[in-house]
């Protein structure tokens, strides 16, 4: 199969949010995520990378028909999920599934350890038979680098590391074609990062699962995407291959990333030029006309206020899109 | 050698645990807190004492000793607990009014607990529209002067027992059902609640298995609350007529009798009172118990 397993087609989830008084209030829509598109191949990791609130969570959730979408296509082999009814949506459930941020979180706090993991085996496979439920629970512990012996106890007698290793077993036990990671190792250890990260890997060698990856941690997504979407107000700046986007960074929102990024060595990080934007995130209530990102560029000029760049290809011939006016300068 | 007992002593240790549920787990915690233990074992005693009214005393409960009226604790002619005001037998009344208060106690209770734990947790987590239409019949409902609707149904349906279970069942879980959505909100926007939603669980099983487990703690402490006040609720309406009838009586109608003369026969406070006391006693402590019992996380 040479096709995408997933492909995303101008998705646009946007929020209506309440502004004003009790009696003039109205509703007003919040763009979290804006006209994205994008294709995922079966073992391919996608990063997704940006600061926060810039629709990054929203998206991976919009995937999974979690958020409801508000426009736009997600193609998942061929089949529109937005156009699925309850029970076919429901079906299409064990072939993706999502690890969260915050390990502990995810886990329902008064059921076992066993129960948890199996709980996806109980809702799809009702027939399964216990003893057969309990060898699948194991075998799956086993892979993700937990003792079998723990089926029984309960989420706060683990670490955050061991908790987010037991999420990842719950949405492997399916054997899902794409997991949705989203900001899975923000919030341990840099040391458990490592562990969580490679195993990851090792699970998408070993299963050939496609990853989209969630992350505002640019060294992490180096290390595990082989391409990375930049997203700046529910929008795309610039997607590209790792290399690409690394080493010849076009967008100057992904410049401005990448310069952040600490060096760990004294002298380079001394030395290097960093790209220091100005200002905050502007409020997604109210974007900007034109580039979302104008009112922090450095380049922006005014045809930036007036026009939306498009997406386009700077031509190297590697699908290497940005959304910029100024990118060749 | 040495090794080799180190690491079967290390096999040993690793030993799975032996597989329990929520529930068995529970009820080995339970019956590990002393203080619930002994509630549970004197409530226990109290309903028997209750059921077995008829042949633990020498006396019928309705049966008027014209010539021992008001009359203290006297052991001769077996009035343990001494006499009522028309000259009846206390002890076997007071294990009398047990059965009413208990059973309304319980009933009425496990009601409230039924309805108001479904609704609001289906309020809860439905969300929207349908949480503001259940909630503002749960307003509607708190309006209605509760002597109104007792009154209303007396007239509908006659006098009844019954109609005070259902009465008091059908106002007290209003609370509960509002208690019940305020930790449901809560806990629906925890992620274990989306990845169940993502693992295609149903909406149905997501509210039984992952939010009313969760939303337990606050439940349980306030049913323990509520078994007193329905107790108490239960002796108000029966003052006022509509409940118990005589020569039938309860803890409450044996109370608000003792309480008017307390001053020349204080007996007639004490027993019923020090039942109503040790009980609710005992269910406070027992819905301690459960409280921590249900918890994994409290070992």
């Amino acid at each position: 199969m040479t096709g995408p397993i997933l492909s995303v087609h101008g998705l646009k989830v946007h929020f209506d949010i309440r502004v004003g008084g009790i009696l003039a209030g109205r509703y007003q829509p919040l763009k979290a995520v804006d006209g994205v598109s994008f294709e995922l191949q079966p073992g391919e990791t996608l990063g997704i990378v940006g600061e926060s609130g810039c629709g990054k969570s929203t998206l991976g959730r919009a995937v999974l028909q979690l958020i409801p979408p508000t426009d736009g296509k997600v193609v998942w082999l061929g089949e529109d999920l937005a156009h699925l009814n309850a029970e076919a949506l429901r079906a299409k459930r064990q072939e993706m599934q999502i690890i969260f941020q915050d390990p502990l979180a995810s886990l329902n706090p008064r059921m076992t350890i066993g129960e948890i993991i199996s709980e996806p085996l109980r809702t799809f496979e009702p027939g399964i038979g216990k003893a057969a439920m309990k060898a699948r629970v194991k075998d799956m512990m086993a892979k993700v680098g937990l003792l079998p012996q723990m089926i029984n106890r309960y989420p706060h007698e683990f670490s955050g590391g061991q908790c987010q290793r037991i999420g990842i077993a719950r949405a492997m036990v399916l054997g899902p074609k794409l997991i949705i990671c989203d900001e899975p190792v923000s919030a341990l250890d840099v040391s458990i990062q490592a562990q969580i990260i490679n195993l990851l890997m090792r699970l998408q060698q070993e299963f050939g699962l496609s990853l989209l990856f969630i992350s505002h941690d640019l060294s992490v997504v180096r290390h595990i995407s082989h391409r990375i979407m930049v997203l700046y107000l529910g929008k795309i700046m610039e997607i590209a291959d790792r290399a690409s986007i690394y080493a010849a960074p076009r967008h100057p929102y992904t410049r401005a990333l990448i310069s952040a990024v600490p060096i760990p060595d004294p002298d380079k990080e001394r030395n290097k030029r960093r790209v220091v934007l100005q200002g905050d995130l502007p409020s997604p209530m109210a974007p900007p006309s034109g580039c979302v990102f104008r009112t922090r560029c450095p380049k922006a000029s005014e045809l930036c206020a007036k026009e939306t760049p498009p997406l386009e290809e700077d031509g190297s011939g590697d699908s290497h899109l940005i959304a910029c006016h100024h990118w060749r300068e | 050698m040495i090794h080799t007992t180190a690491s079967a002593d290390a096999m040993a240790g690793m030993e799975e645990l032996e597989g329990r549920s929520l529930w068995q787990d529970a009820r080995i915690r339970l019956f590990r807190n002393k203080a619930a233990v002994v509630s549970m074992v004197v409530l226990g005693i109290i309903a028997v004492m209750a059921v077995l009214a008829p042949y633990l005393s020498p006396h019928p409960y309705d049966e008027v000793y014209w010539e021992r009226i008001q009359m203290g604790p006297d052991f001769e002619n077996a009035h343990w607990f001494g006499t009522d005001g028309n000259g009846r037998d206390l002890f076997v009344r007071t294990l009398y009014g047990a059965r009413v208060s208990l059973m309304v106690g319980i009933l009425a209770t496990t009601v409230s607990l039924i309805i108001g734990v479904t609704y609001g947790a289906v309020a809860g987590y439905v969300g929207g529209r349908v949480d503001n239409l259940m909630m503002r019949f749960v307003d509607v409902m708190y309006s209605l002067p509760f002597m109104f609707f007792v009154i209303l149904l007396m007239v509908i349906f006659g006098r009844n027992i019954f109609l005070i279970f259902i009465a008091l069942g059908a106002v007290e879980w209003l609370t509960m059902a509002r208690i019940v959505r305020g930790q449901t909100l809560s806990v629906k926007r925890k992620e274990f609640i989306e990845a169940a939603h993502a693992g295609g669980v149903s909406s149905v099983k997501i509210i039984f298995r992952h939010i009313i487990p969760n939303v337990l703690g606050p439940v349980i402490v306030y049913m323990t609350l509520t078994i007193p006040q329905v107790i108490l609720t239960e002796s108000f309406i029966s003052f006022l007529g509509l409940g118990v009838q005589e020569p039938l009586t309860s803890w409450g109608v044996l109370i608000s009798e003792g309480a008017r003369v307390m001053e020349q026969s204080p007996w007639m406070l004490m027993f019923p009172a020090l039942f109503l006391a040790v009980t609710l006693f005992a269910f406070n402590f027992i819905g301690d118990g459960l409280r921590d019992a249900l918890d994994p996380k409290d070992r």
